[in-house]
Order: structure tokens, then C-alpha cells, then sequence
């Protein structure tokens, strides 16, 4: 197959050659993204000030009127996108957890087929993945994307028809499922006549976005607008064309699955995530981040990298070997971009240590950043060929793909929304220990559902891998750790209810005595 | 980086090539005008069992697609040859699967060929094997007083059996085990059957 061996070497001549450009172009000032430019996110007084002022100790924010402009016309839109995310987190965990619960329970509520592992396992991830991550993550880029290009969100009432069409679609979806009509794919479950509403609904949220880039009052695309940008482009054609009816079959059609499902994370979840740390962590902490332009590395080369690495979930099957050669590599050519927003956003954090401890929401990002970083690697390393042998097909991947959607996309959202709700109120956290506590509960409850489901599934992997074992071993002896994944997700569920409780505490109308109430104007 | 529109135009190219790499160069390299000699399309009831596997998502438990002997011993298990693309010819949507929470399934009706024994596995899998984690599906089943003519009645060791009546099969079960019955691809595998050979030892090559 000599061809195919020239395809695969093309596709990473091209990546690399184009990595080479890239890094010629920041060195010899062509394309000049230089420090200055990081501190857009700043307004005139900001830098060199904590952002925090979220519960009534921390010292009020610095509120200027431009800024309050802008903010109060995303205020709505993100409020509706906010809330709506959260009844779906909220929902969505508790499926998760039943299923977690139904794989060492196994005759536990099995009398209906609508609670049967392979539906209810199907509902928390749609729910998770379309109706908590989706949302609260273009909540944020309604939220950010005014804010680095200074002026008001444009078009600010489509988001709310986007709103109510996506969560129409998303519950009918939850609704199609749970009665068995699916699309039948990994993560493109719901089906396809829903998923027009979901695109139509997308479009109401592009379309805003867009229109607000084009009216930017600043020269310069500040990096997470990179990120969001991109990632509102690339998740519409990813959706569209892997969901395309009648067109697909075969094992092309799971190619297209994982080349879909894995760009999901890596050209929106991801984009999502690492948008968002990189403008709230220098914005809380008041200075700009480590090095701009190495953040141009880490935007093109995830770009680059991220986007061919989907078939690794195919290593071992009926695919041709070069495809599945080429996600390999692919994966670990991933080090790269994943070490330039490491070098960014983990020495700004650790230069300015101090400020965890002024700002709460601050301490969710970081240590979402921290574990982009993490899973990355880890994934890297899970795509070489001996190691897939061993975690793939077992609760090893399951845990993966919780501390990449989870313990980074989530966390860091949570943190956003944290900073977002008090800006957009101009209230304060009533019990600020209740945010602590949901800190605590997810990363303790995270802690456990991770490291339960990779020894178990590693331990499993092997069990598979030996001929002379019977295959009843390797459920056997997983199940002590996916009782431990149980308590793990017992615990996460309940820190998302002490999130909804949050969120909810700060928007309902409160009785305040006057004395604890910020003064937004200085 | 100051510009919206090079941005955008960069990022759709980057996604396009990608897209050509992973779907529409592997999907040009596997498609095949004939399915493998050996191969039969999926009977009408075959192919409403499938239907109902996909809706119960066994997918999320269940691969089908063995893997080659240089790399897990699927063989040994009696899992079958290492599949290749044409051995999913008839299949849509596809069912290759990422877990193996449950053994791969690609070859079951060749492994396991008794109706009597899925229709009773699936009704309470711990009546066979006692360490199972598999979900019980007894709402694909009907228990009645006495058995009429037609049905077929579920054989079930004592302990599992309802206190009076019969577990009669209803038809949705009956496609899936006819389903199940279908999933076997012991056939030669075609000459030049695609697969990852990835772990094919050096040398061995072509």
C-alpha cells in the first residue's frame, strides 16, 4: 500500500510543515501577536487588580460604566442559557449516577425499558454534552466575546429564540431516547430530524456572535476569541455532516462517528475550556498571560493536531492501517499545543499564587486548566498502539473521558459562572462556604470516580489481554471500583446541587439588609 | 492575528483536510460495489432485532469487531477472525462498539447458536451466569398463566421462575435472538479484506 503510506506521510508533512511556518511567521514579527496585545481584556484601571469580589468580604469589584454597558445587554441571554444548563446538569448527573449504579446493581429498576444501562447511559451523556457543556459554554462566549472586542453583544434577543428551540430539541431528544428511537451512534444519538432544530438553533446563536466580532471597537481578536470563533465554526460542520441521513454506512460510517465525536471535544469542548481559562485567569488575577505568542502555537497546533485523531478509537479494527496510523500520531504530535497553553496558563496561575486565595471562582479554572494539561497527556499516551491494547474497550476510557469533559471543561465553567452571575446581578454569594463546598465535593468525588475507573479498567484491560483467564474475570474483578465510581458520582451529583442552589440563590430576588449589598459604582 | 475572516477560512481548511483523512480517503479506500461471498443480507426479522439491539444501546457494552491474535487473544475466546471493513456491509448505523463490559459479539450466533439459551439469558442473565453484570430486559417478556399456542416459553432454572404462570418470549425478543442467531462471520475472510495490521509483527507486512 504504498499510497496510502504517502497519504499518511502527506497528512503530516503538511501538519508539521505548516507548524514550521507558523513558528517562522511569530519569529520574524509576520504575524506580530506581541505582549501588548494580551492585555485587550483589560479596561483602563483593571490591570494589576484581583477581579474578585463575588461574596460580601472581598472588596467590591472595580465596575466601570463602558464595561456595565456591555455587560447588562449579554446579561439576559446568558442568564436564559445559564439556567437552562443547570436543570440539565443537574438531570443529566442523576442519569449518570443511575447508570453507574445499575453496572454493580444490575436487577435495579430493570422492570421499564426506558431505565434500561443502555438508555440511561445514553441520557447523561446528550444531556451533559448538549444541554449543560453546549449551553454554559456559549453563555460564556456571549459573555466574553463583548467584553475582548468592547462593545455591546449585537443582535442580543436571537440567543434567547436559540435558547428555547436548542433546550426544545434537547428534551425531546432526552424524550427519544429514553423510548428507544435513537440514531444509534456514540454521541449522535438523538435523532437526525431533531437534530435540524438543534443546527436551526445554532444558527440564532452564530449569528450574534459573529455580527458582534464584525463591529469590534479593538484591532486585535484577543486569544479565546480565537478559540470561540473557530470553535463556532468548526462544531456546526462537524454536527451537520456526521448527522447527514442516508449517507453514511458501514465501517465508513464509524469513522465518521469518531471523527465526529472526537472533534466534538477537541474542536468545541476543548476550544470552550481553554477559551474561557485564558481570559478569566489573567482577567481575575490583573495581569496579562505568560507569553502571547506561544499562544498562537498552542491555537493552530490544536487546529492542526486535534482535528486528525478521532480514529484512534478504531486502533485494532477494521479500518486501514495508515488512518489509524495517522491518529496516533496525531495524538502524540498533540504535546505540542497542549505544553504552549500549558506554559501559558500554569506559570501565570503559579506567579500569582496569592490570588486563590482572594478569588473563589479562580480556584475552579486553575485547577480546570490544570487538568486540560492532564488529559491530554494522558490521552496522548492512551493512543499508542501497546497501550490502547490494554485500556481500550474498559472503564479505563470512561475516566479519561471524565477528566477531559469533566474535571476540565466542567470545572472551569464552573468557575466562569461563579465570576459571570454576581457581574450580571450586581449581587453578591449569600454563603460563600456553600461554594467551597461544591469545590470540594467535585474535585474529592472526581478524585475517586478517576482513579477508581483507571486502576479498575487497567486491571480489566490486562485480565482480557491473557488468554488462560476466563472472560468472567475481567468483569469480576471491576466491580469493587465501579462501586467505588458510585460513591465518586454520588458525590459530584450532590455538588451540583449545591451549584444549582448557588446559582439559584444569587438570581432569585433576595431580602438583603442594605449593609452587605455591593455598591456597583465606585 | 487581527482578522476575522483569515481566521475563520484557516480553521474550515484545516477541519476539510481532516475530514479528508479520516472519512473521505478511508471511505474511497473501503468502498466495495459487492458484499463478501459468504455474507447474507439481514432477514426482515433479523433486521428488526437489530433494530431493537440499538435502541437497548447494547452497543455501549458490546464490540463487534474481534481483534487480530498478534494483539488480545479474541480468537481463543471464541470470538472469531479479526473482522474486516466488508464484514459490515449490510450494517447501518454501525455497531463496532468501544466497550467490552461484555464479551464482542461479532460472531455470537456461531458461538452461542441456541434460541433457548439467549431468550433465557436475556430474560435474567444471572440465571446462567451467576457473576453477570448485564442488565435484566423481563419487559421484553410476558408472564402468563398457561402458554397458548404459538408462544414460546422461556426455560428458567427454579429460583428465577415466576411463583405461577410462564415467561413466554414476546416478539421483540424473538428478533433480537434472531438477531443475535444472525451475528456470524466465520466465513473466509476476503483476499483483500481492510484492517488495521498495525500489530502485525515487523516483516509481515505485505
Amino acid at each position: 500500500m504504498v499510497t496510502m503510506g504517502l497519504l499518511l506521510a502527506l497528512s503530516f508533512v503538511v501538519s508539521l510543515l505548516a507548524l514550521a511556518f507558523l513558528i517562522w511567521a511569530i519569529s520574524n514579527k509576520q504575524v506580530a501577536p506581541d505582549q501588548h496585545d494580551a492585555r485587550v481584556i483589560f479596561e483602563p484601571g483593571d490591570e494589576g487588580h484581583v477581579d474578585s469580589g463575588e461574596t460580601a468580604t472581598s472588596r467590591p469589584y472595580h465596575f466601570d460604566t463602558v464595561r456595565s454597558g456591555i455587560d447588562a445587554v449579554s446579561t439576559r441571554p446568558v442568564a436564559v442559557l445559564l439556567i437552562a444548563a443547570t436543570v440539565w446538569l443537574v438531570i443529566g448527573s442523576v442519569f449518570g449516577l443511575v447508570a453507574s449504579l445499575k453496572l454493580h446493581w444490575p436487577d435495579w429498576l430493570s422492570d421499564h425499558a426506558a431505565l434500561t444501562f443502555g438508555r440511561v447511559r445514553t441520557l447523561h451523556l446528550n444531556l451533559v454534552i448538549y444541554g449543560w457543556l453546549s449551553q454554559v459554554g456559549i453563555a460564556a462566549m456571549i459573555w466574553v466575546l463583548p467584553r475582548i472586542f468592547h462593545t455591546p453583544l449585537r443582535a442580543p434577543r436571537l440567543p434567547l429564540i436559540g435558547a428555547a428551540l436548542w433546550n426544545a430539541a434537547v428534551l425531546l431528544g432526552a424524550i427519544a431516547i429514553a423510548n428507544g428511537w435513537t440514531d444509534g451512534e456514540e454521541w449522535l444519538e438523538i435523532p437526525w430530524q431533531l437534530d435540524l432544530v438543534l443546527a436551526l438553533a445554532g444558527v440564532f446563536f452564530m449569528v450574534p456572535l459573529i455580527k458582534t466580532t464584525l463591529a469590534r471597537q479593538v484591532h486585535h481578536i484577543y486569544v479565546t476569541g480565537w478559540y470561540f470563533l473557530a470553535g463556532i465554526l468548526w462544531f456546526p460542520c462537524l454536527f451537520v455532516i456526521a448527522n447527514l441521513p442516508y449517507v453514511h454506512s458501514g465501517v465508513e460510517e464509524a469513522t465518521v462517528n469518531w471523527w465526529f465525536a472526537h472533534n466534538v471535544l477537541g474542536l468545541w469542548l476543548t476550544p470552550i475550556g481553554v477559551g474561557t481559562a485564558y481570559y478569566f485567569i489573567p482577567k481575575i488575577i490583573g495581569k496579562p498571560v505568560f507569553s502571547y505568542a506561544v499562544s498562537l502555537i498552542g491555537f493552530w497546533g490544536l487546529a492542526l493536531f486535534y482535528s486528525q485523531v478521532g480514529i484512534h478509537h478504531l486502533i485494532g479494527g477494521p479500518v486501514p492501517t495508515w488512518v489509524a496510523t495517522l491518529s496516533v500520531v496525531h495524538s502524540v504530535m498533540m504535546f505540542i499545543p497542549v505544553i504552549a497553553v500549558a506554559i501559558n496558563q500554569h506559570i501565570t496561575v503559579g506567579q500569582n499564587l496569592w490570588a486563590l486565595k482572594e478569588s473563589l471562582p479562580l480556584r475552579f479554572i486553575a485547577f480546570g486548566a490544570l487538568m486540560y494539561t492532564m488529559a491530554s497527556f494522558q490521552g496522548s499516551i492512551e493512543a499508542l498502539r501497546s497501550v490502547n491494547s490494554v485500556t481500550h474497550f474498559t472503564h479505563y476510557t470512561v475516566g479519561h473521558a471524565h477528566l477531559g469533559a469533566y474535571a476540565f471543561v466542567t470545572i472551569t465553567m464552573f468557575g466562569a459562572v461563579y465570576h459571570m452571575l454576581p457581574r450580571m446581578t450586581g449581587r453578591v454569594f449569600r454563603w460563600p462556604a456553600l461554594i467551597n463546598a461544591h469545590f470540594w465535593l467535585v474535585v474529592i468525588g472526581f478524585a475517586i470516580y478517576f482513579f477508581g475507573l483507571s486502576i479498575g479498567g487497567w486491571l480489566q484491560g490486562l485480565a482480557m489481554l491473557d488468554g488462560t483467564r476466563p472472560f468472567s474475570e475481567s468483569v469480576i474483578l471491576t466491580k469493587p471500583y465501579l462501586e467505588a465510581r458510585s460513591v465518586g458520582g454520588a458525590l459530584m451529583t450532590l455538588g451540583h446541587l449545591v451549584f444549582a442552589f448557588n446559582v439559584a440563590s444569587i438570581l432569585l430576588p433576595q431580602r438583603v439588609p442594605e449593609s452587605v449589598r455591593t455598591v456597583p459604582a465606585e | 492575528m487581527n482578522n476575522y475572516l483569515p481566521l475563520s477560512i484557516i480553521s474550515l481548511g484545516i477541519l476539510a483536510f481532516a475530514t479528508l483523512m479520516l472519512v473521505i480517503a478511508p471511505g474511497i479506500e473501503m468502498a466495495r460495489p459487492e458484499p463478501p461471498a459468504g455474507l447474507r443480507p439481514y432477514t426482515a426479522e433479523e433486521q428488526r432485532g437489530r433494530d431493537v439491539y440499538v435502541s437497548m444501546g447494547c452497543l455501549y457494552c458490546h464490540s463487534q469487531q474481534p481483534r487480530a491474535p498478534e494483539q488480545a487473544p479474541d480468537g481463543e475466546r471464541g470470538w472469531g477472525r479479526p473482522s474486516v471493513s466488508a464484514d459490515y456491509f449490510y450494517d447501518s448505523p454501525h455497531q463496532l462498539g468501544t466497550m467490552r463490559t461484555g464479551p464482542d459479539l461479532l460472531n455470537v450466533g456461531a458461538r452461542l447458536p441456541s434460541e433457548s439459551w439467549h431468550l433465557t439469558h436475556l430474560y435474567q442473565p444471572r440465571a446462567i451466569f451467576d457473576w453477570s453484570i448485564m442488565p435484566a430486559y423481563p419487559f421484553l417478556f410476558e408472564v402468563k398463566a398457561k402458554a397458548e399456542e404459538g408462544d414460546v416459553v422461556v426455560a428458567l432454572p427454579p429460583g428465577f421462575a415466576p411463583a405461577e404462570g410462564v415467561v413466554v418470549a414476546s416478539q421483540e425478543a424473538l428478533d433480537l435472538t434472531a438477531y443475535l442467531l444472525s451475528l456470524d462471520r466465520t466465513y473466509p475472510a476476503p483476499e483483500d479484506g481492510i484492517r488495521d495490521d498495525g500489530y502485525r509483527p515487523r516483516g509481515d507486512a505485505e
